[in-house]
């Protein structure tokens, strides 16, 4: 397999969503390369969550074209798409409330194994699913939670857990929407530093509203404007736009 | 938790052994109509049981159940009848003249409610909340309606059967080796349903009741899942029904009348959803009570409500959840 640089990971053509009068995405063209963390940007109501419903399948565009791979996928359904290798995690934690945090790992590594039309062996002894599930948490550090319910961790160890659901399905292509939403400092340190060696192994589609950590991690920005895109550049780039200062940085405060 | 004395263990063991002495202990009390009356809780629990595996563990508030329920029945009741006409079963693309071996009828009627419930669960399936509900239970009441307008097996009086499957060396007559027998098939399918649900594809219809937008996101086509185990429950229901036909010797479209599905539900949740075991005691607890209450009062439901109000407020995981205590892996 050879991965160019001018074959894109993913690849947004011309994508319009609307709904009714009001325009969430505007003829939204980017392109996330291989390995490379590529930050979606923009103030509250830019579209950016839109944008990625869009690009994970839960939302159907109203016009455009989403390429993974350079195969298009703009008419998959989202449980194909995540099949290929795109997978999300979300901005609302997005749970098994009644599994531990080890089901929970262990249910996306079972995703990844073929169908699950397996009606005998138990699920929760079966070491296929369980070492892969256990050697997740130990990476994302959250091995001594791994009996514990969902309902049982705090907010931040949520957080982990969804990206380590996210890490355990093997994604060539990870959207991140707010991962460190309703994070304390430490937590989201924390959360940086597992997010940073992934950088170079697989592509990431990063959602923050925190600039000091799309500018500490990102390998390019994004900056969506009302569903459009304005510019899209390197981190130093973006952040000497004047343009980008004016539509972004005025609107937010 | 293996060889551990829990109190899960306790309650377990203690229901087997009134299971499997009670049709002596009836005897010796001088009221062997209690073993009748064991049977037909027994019939109900497998119907119960089914229903939760969709209900409890997939989420699927189905309001049709009783479909498959009396689908299984008339299933032997149409092979007896024929059986005993002599005559040809109609629509078949061939002669048969039915038969009165249960070896023939029970898994046919097993297969007969799966393929009801495969294609009523494929249309159902592909909506959700209250649409689910609503289209469960009209496809019900369609079946419900069907049978009432088809005189040839009785309309709305039903049919009464010739009499009891053969079921060599069985004498179905015999109550004690129908209930027998009935305790036998509840506990192998209670041993099935617990491998499915602790199984791979267990865990993906219990990951679709919790959060299916996410299932998706993980890569699962979570519609076929869902249908595999509405498609399973059906079958479930069907062997009840086939069952129940046998114990009142009688099949009648009130088999399948909503009313009938509310009573599997009440059954399921009275016991403990989402429990495999619970639905059992639910089936015990409903049948029981209007066995004892409608001595007293024709009225009996007016007790039934409230305690059923009291058991959702109160007991989460129903009266089996009360008698053994917090959750463990294996509910």
């Amino acid at each position: 397999m050879t991965r160019t640089p001018e074959v894109p990971l993913l690849e947004v053509v011309d994508l319009s969503k609307s709904y009714g009068a009001v325009v969430a995405s505007d003829n939204l063209s980017f392109a996330v390369r291989p390995g490379e963390i590529h930050a979606l940007i923009g103030p509250n109501g830019a579209g950016k969550t839109t944008a990625i419903g869009q690009i994970s399948g839960e939302i159907r565009p109203s016009a455009g074209r989403v390429r993974f791979q350079g195969r298009d996928i703009t008419r998959l359904p989202t449980h194909k798409r995540a099949q290929l290798g795109l997978k999300r995690s979300y901005q609302i934690t997005s749970l098994f409330p009644e599994f531990t945090a080890e089901d929970n790992v262990a249910l996306a590594v079972q995703a990844q194994q073929g169908h699950s039309f397996r009606f005998w062996t138990r699920a929760r002894r079966d070491a296929a699913l369980r070492a892969p599930a256990t050697q997740v948490l130990e990476r994302i550090g959250l091995a001594d939670k791994a009996k514990l319910k969902v309902t049982e961790l705090a907010h931040g160890e949520q957080r982990q857990l969804e990206l380590a659901m996210a890490l355990a399905s093997e994604p060539s292509l990870l959207l991140l929407d707010e991962p460190m939403a309703g994070m304390g400092q430490s937590e989201s340190r924390a959360m940086m530093d597992l997010l940073r060696p992934l950088k170079g192994q697989i592509g990431i589609l990063l959602v923050e509203h925190d600039m000091d950590v799309v500018f500490a991690l990102a390998d390019r920005v994004s900056v969506l404007v009302k569903g459009a895109l304005l510019m899209t550049g390197t981190p130093q780039q973006v952040r000497d736009d004047p343009e980008v200062r004016r539509a972004y940085l005025g609107d937010e405060d | 938790m293996e060889g551990r004395l829990t109190r899960r263990a306790v309650v377990h063991g203690l229901a087997l052994i009134i299971l499997v002495v009670l049709p002596p202990l009836a005897d010796a009390a001088g009221e062997p109509f209690l073993t009748t009356v064991a049977s037909r809780i027994l019939i109900y629990a497998i119907a119960a049981v089914s229903l939760d595996v969709i209900l409890g563990y997939g989420g699927m508030v189905s309001f049709g159940h009783a479909a498959f329920f009396g689908i299984g029945a008339y299933t032997v009741g149409i092979l007896m009848h024929h059986a005993f006409d002599g005559t040809v079963i109609p629509f078949l693309p061939w002669d048969w003249t039915g038969s009165v071996s249960a070896f023939v009828q029970f898994p046919l009627a097993i297969l007969v409610s799966g393929l009801f419930a495969l294609v009523i669960g494929a249309l159902s399936l592909r909506t959700q909340g209250v649409y689910f509900i609503m289209i469960t239970l009209a496809f019900a009441q369609m079946l419900y309606y069907f049978m009432i307008s088809l005189p040839t097996y009785g309309g709305e009086d039903g049919l009464n059967l010739w009499e009891r499957s053969s079921l060599p060396p069985l004498d179905l007559y015999d109550e004690w080796q129908f209930y027998y027998l009935t305790l036998v098939l509840l506990l192998l399918f209670l041993a099935l349903m617990q491998r499915l649900v602790n199984s791979r594809f267990g865990m993906v219809i219990r990951g679709c009741k919790q959060n299916e937008a996410r299932m998706k996101a993980l890569g699962f086509a979570t519609y076929r899942y869902k249908l595999a185990a509405f498609t399973i429950a059906g079958m479930g229901a069907g062997l009840a029904g086939a069952l129940a036909a046998n114990h009142t010797e009688f099949v009648g479209p009130d088999m399948m009348h909503w009313t009938r599905s509310g009573e599997i539900m009440i059954m399921v949740i009275l016991g403990g959803m989402g429990t495999l075991y619970g639905p059992v005691l639910g089936a015990a607890t409903l049948l029981l009570m209007e066995e004892v209450l409608q001595q007293i009062t024709e009225h009996w439901m007016v007790v039934l409500g409230p305690f059923l109000v009291f058991v959702v407020l109160f007991a989460r995981r129903g009266v089996y959840g009360w008698l053994v205590g917090k959750a463990t892996d294996d509910d």
